[in-house]
């Protein structure tokens, strides 16, 4: 509504098709990963251990595998060894040992929940009662799941081959750290010094899971010539093809994998759990298996996001300039490496130019699952922190909080935190869309207080592979590798169909198997539209010029005498017309069909930004905090398909609500998780929202033929923070720690009443 | 353990199977009938992935036993559109985009239908509280709320005599 008009007009881009594949999933006919049937499949199930950390002394399978309808056992006996490995898996690269580990424990369980064996049945039935039949001799250990704990002098040690990178010098005794990383410039300290004013405070927050309603699930079929075909649902087909092929030390064009629908996952299914456990139970059995796991082992199993510790100073000039900043931060990983510290000291200050700040970022492992990527990893647990300065210090300066933050904006040509020059970014176009909307100034009643909070993401391009091809009669066939987690079919088609210019729905998508298109990374990283589209931008405009090149050809006249109008070629000097379908139904009698590939390494992606205004009601009688209004502002390049970007909004918006509020893991004293279902970990339900008012922001990109940023991870980086510092304001008393559940406020409250 | 023979109405249709008497209708509607429309997202009737309708009356399919639905209609999303006529609620959630991953949709749809069978004029606090039952993870649920509201406009419209 306040945004600056895109410079280009559009016949398709921005508008709001049905998406392709919509019908399908309001039917229920679309085919998710529990949905697939493969002929003579059996049922897998795991055998999980009941302690947070334990040696494994024995395994014994005996009675297990004497049961009627066990067709196969498996144990970390049966994985390969194999030396550390780094390979490419997602969003954060992985160790493969540390894959295979968290697939199947070997020696050591190093949270409840890790898998320790696994049954094939030929019912889920049998293989669970199978399951009970086995019997695991544990020496249990002393676990840690805290910080502090996992950091003290003599801590329980969850391996003994990790020491702690970035130290200087380096370690000689292993720890649960294996990370720290700092970056940062100037002299911080004389900064602060020098600061009119100076706040500081420790921030925490929980670990928390994706949430995804899908849990994980796959078959696999591994025949006895070595090749496999593996049907889930994931981020990335190539991704789970590569890691699991490195986990089975098998060649990745052995596994043929199919993505089926996916059913959410915010990063977390990016990562390999149950396949290849699977393929192992296939190879053994000789019939395809299907494992899936229930609610409780996607909780106690599968990658929450890190809890965090933010240790933080900030100081402030009396017009609002940010003189310094100095953070330490602590992030909660679980039990093996990737808890995303880099990506959050890159993101914390990366929407304000200070020159003068040190951001020192440390990992630490406990055990619980083993932490991973969810939306905008990383950066929404430090940016709390800092956005909660910055509403701190406009208080006491008696500022508006979204002047004091124009005020220290990034800008284009500002230099970013990697000392590269930033290019046509948006963030002070939303923080003035923020101030100009209704919102900012509407009169709020009784205790209740108005927050906001900005924040950033990097975003991503990298590799992706589209093809584009013309049936006989001249309909487009687009296909890619990307799986549509949102949407994406729906803005492929859109952008196939502004390049061609012709109908949406003259446009079919369709997401390849591994052996069916070229290599592309995951759907992550908001690099789909922007990486992929491109890709199929660029096949579209092969097809243009091979389809003038023809044209010419047949009229016998030069290239530069056609061109495209319309979907078709037109002759400049005649104004003949052959339309695709013309060209398609000659193509098999003259130069062949008509097809075109583009494999790309996409750059020029751009950082986005957005800005978050929340307004809450702290109920005084029992702590209970409400969202009464809340609105999500977003620097979102050009929106292809508007309702698709404002969706990722909105939801990455309330999954940060949930955050701020109510989620968190809780775990007893022996270490198990207490609150492993939807009932207990409690996600927002539709009755505790308000309508998420939307502004799209366009700056277009102009490294995208569209001007397209990515827009999925940004909308869960400012919630935190404009939810607390809107409860922070509704009971002055400023919130540090989440989530902020009426418990915690009820006593807050009690104890502001002296 | 024997199997329990039941006999049933599912989506209109007389269906006779034959069950394990600890299994639920979800089981037997996903991996006996291979009607996979009606999801499992927790198992414990805290996310609504499995709403179906039993007698007219909204239930997770994860918390009833196959067993119960002797002598009784079971309705899933499979049979909410008539034919190849997408009901209101359906149409109207494509309209919206209230779909991101699409997996908590069958259950929404369900829902929507089933308040909008018993309050054809729902106010949004009236709809929010309704679906609270059923989870989705991807869309914040503004554009289903909408969605839900236009499709009872929709239908309202409907029932007014030409």
């Amino acid at each position: 509504m306040n945004a600056p008009l895109p410079t280009r007009t559009y016949r398709h881009v921005g508008t709001r098709p049905v998406r392709p594949d919509g019908l399908e999933k309001v039917t229920g006919k679309a085919i998710y990963g529990t949905d697939f049937v493969a002929p003579g499949m059996i049922h897998g199930a795991m055998l999980r251990s009941p302690h947070p950390h334990a040696r494994i002394r024995s395994i014994d399978t005996k009675k297990a595998e004497a049961l009627p309808g066990v067709k196969a056992v498996v144990t970390g006996a049966d994985f390969p060894t194999m030396a550390s490995l780094e390979v490419a898996m997602g969003e954060s690269s992985g160790n493969i040992k540390h894959v295979s580990r968290n697939c199947m424990a070997h020696e050591k369980v190093l949270y409840e929940g890790q898998p320790v064996a696994a049954i094939a049945a030929t019912s889920l039935r049998i293989a669970e009662e199978a399951a009970r039949l086995i019997v695991v001799d544990y020496e249990v250990l002393p676990h840690v799941l805290d910080i502090d704990s996992a950091f003290a002098p003599g801590a329980p040690l969850l391996h003994d081959d990790i020491f702690t990178k970035g130290l200087n010098p380096p370690p000689d005794q292993p720890s649960n750290s294996p990370l720290r990383f700092q970056i940062g410039g100037g002299d911080p300290e004389a900064a602060l010094a020098a600061a009119t004013h100076r706040v500081s405070g420790r921030f925490s927050t929980q670990p928390v899971h994706q949430g995804y309603i899908e849990p994980h699930a796959c078959v696999a079929s591994w025949n006895a010539d070595g090749q496999a075909q593996i049907w889930c649902s994931s981020q990335g087909q190539f991704s789970i093809r590569s890691v699991t092929a490195g986990v089975l030390g098998i060649s990745h064009a052995d596994i043929r994998v199919y993505p089926l629908e996916i059913g959410g996952g915010f990063g977390g299914k990016t990562i390999v759990y149950l396949e290849p456990v699977a393929m192992l139970l296939s190879r053994k059995s000789g019939r395809p298996v299907r494992m899936a796991m229930s609610r409780s082992e996607v909780f106690r199993a599968s990658g929450p996001a890190p809890g965090s510790v933010v240790d933080i100073e900030m100081g402030a000039m009396a017009d609002g300039t940010i003189s310094g900043v100095v953070m330490e931060f602590k992030y909660l990983g679980g039990a093996f490496p990737g808890a995303d510290v880099h990506p959050g000291a890159m993101s914390a200050l990366a929407h304000y130019v200070v020159p003068d700040n040190r951001i020192i970022g440390w990992e630490v492992m406990c055990n619980m699952p083993s932490t991973h990527a969810y939306r905008a990893p990383g950066a929404p647990q430090a940016t709390f922190a800092v956005e909660s300065c910055i509403d701190e210090l406009a208080q006491i300066l008696g500022l508006d909080p979204i002047d004091m933050r124009i005020k220290n904006a990034a800008r284009p040509g500002d230099k970013s935190a990697m000392g590269t020059t930033l290019g046509e970014i948006g963030y002070v176009e939303c923080l003035e869309a923020a101030k100009a909307h209704p919102h900012w100034s509407a009169p709020l009643g009784p205790n209740q207080g108005r927050g906001v909070g900005g924040g950033t993401w990097g975003n991503y391009g990298g590799p992706s592979t589209a093809t584009v091809s013309l049936a006989e009669d001249g309909s487009v066939l687009v296909t890619t590798g990307s799986p549509d987690i949102g949407g994406s079919r729906a803005s492929m088609a859109i952008m196939a169909a502004e390049t061609l210019q012709v109908h949406y729905e003259k446009i079919r998508v369709t997401i390849a198997d591994t052996s069916s298109i070229g290599y592309s990374m995951v759907t992550g990283g908001s690099r789909t539209t922007f990486a992929t589209g491109k890709a199929v931008v660029e096949a579209c405009e092969q097809i243009i010029t091979d389809l003038r090149e023809r044209a010419a050809a047949m009229w016998n006249v030069d290239l530069d005498q056609t061109e495209w109008r319309n979907g078709a070629v037109v002759c400049r000097a005649t104004d003949k017309v052959l339309t695709m379908g013309d060209i398609a139904a000659k193509a098999g009698f003259a130069k062949g069909p008509i097809a075109a590939e583009s494999s790309i390494n996409a750059q020029g992606y751009l950082p986005g930004f957005g800005v978050h205004i929340c307004d809450t009601e702290v109920d005084p009688e029992t702590g209970n905090v409400t969202v009464v209004r809340y609105t999500a502002v977003q620097d979102v390049g050009t929106a292809i398909h508007p309702d698709y970007v404002e969706g990722q909004m909105q939801g990455g918006a309330v999954q940060g609500i949930g955050w701020a509020l109510n989620e968190g893991y809780v775990f007893d004293k022996s270490g198990k998780m207490d609150n492993p279902g939807f009932l207990d970990y409690r996600m927002p339900v539709c009755s505790d929202m308000p309508m998420i008012d939307t502004v799209m922001v366009e700056k277009p990109n102009p490294a995208h033929p569209y001007g397209v940023k990515g827009v999925g991870e940004v909308p869960i980086v400012p919630p935190l923070a404009a939810v607390a510092n809107a409860v922070s304001r509704a009971t002055g008393m400023r919130m540090r720690h989440l989530p902020m559940t009426p418990d915690k406020i009820w006593a807050q409250l009690q104890g502001q009443k002296g | 353990m024997s199997k329990m023979f039941v006999t049933a109405t599912v989506n209109g249709d007389s269906a006779e199977f034959l069950c394990d008497p600890g299994a639920t209708l979800l089981d037997v509607l996903r991996d006996t009938m291979g009607l996979t429309g009606t999801k499992e997202g927790c198992g414990s009737g805290d996310c609504g992935a499995c709403t179906v309708m039993l007698d007219g009356e909204m239930v997770c399919s994860c918390l009833v036993l196959a067993a119960e639905t002797e002598g009784r209609q079971v309705s899933t999303i499979e049979a909410v559109a008539e034919g190849s006529d997408l009901h209101p609620v359906q149409r109207q959630f494509l309209e919206h985009g209230a779909l991101q991953c699409g997996f908590c949709t069958p259950g929404f749809i369900v829902a929507s239908k089933a308040l909008l069978d018993h309050n054809p004029n729902p106010s949004e606090s009236e709809v929010r509280y309704w679906l609270a039952g059923n989870l989705c993870r991807c869309t914040g649920y503004d554009k289903i709320v909408r969605a839900v509201l236009d499709a009872a406009a929709e239908m309202r419209q409907e029932r007014i005599p030409a």
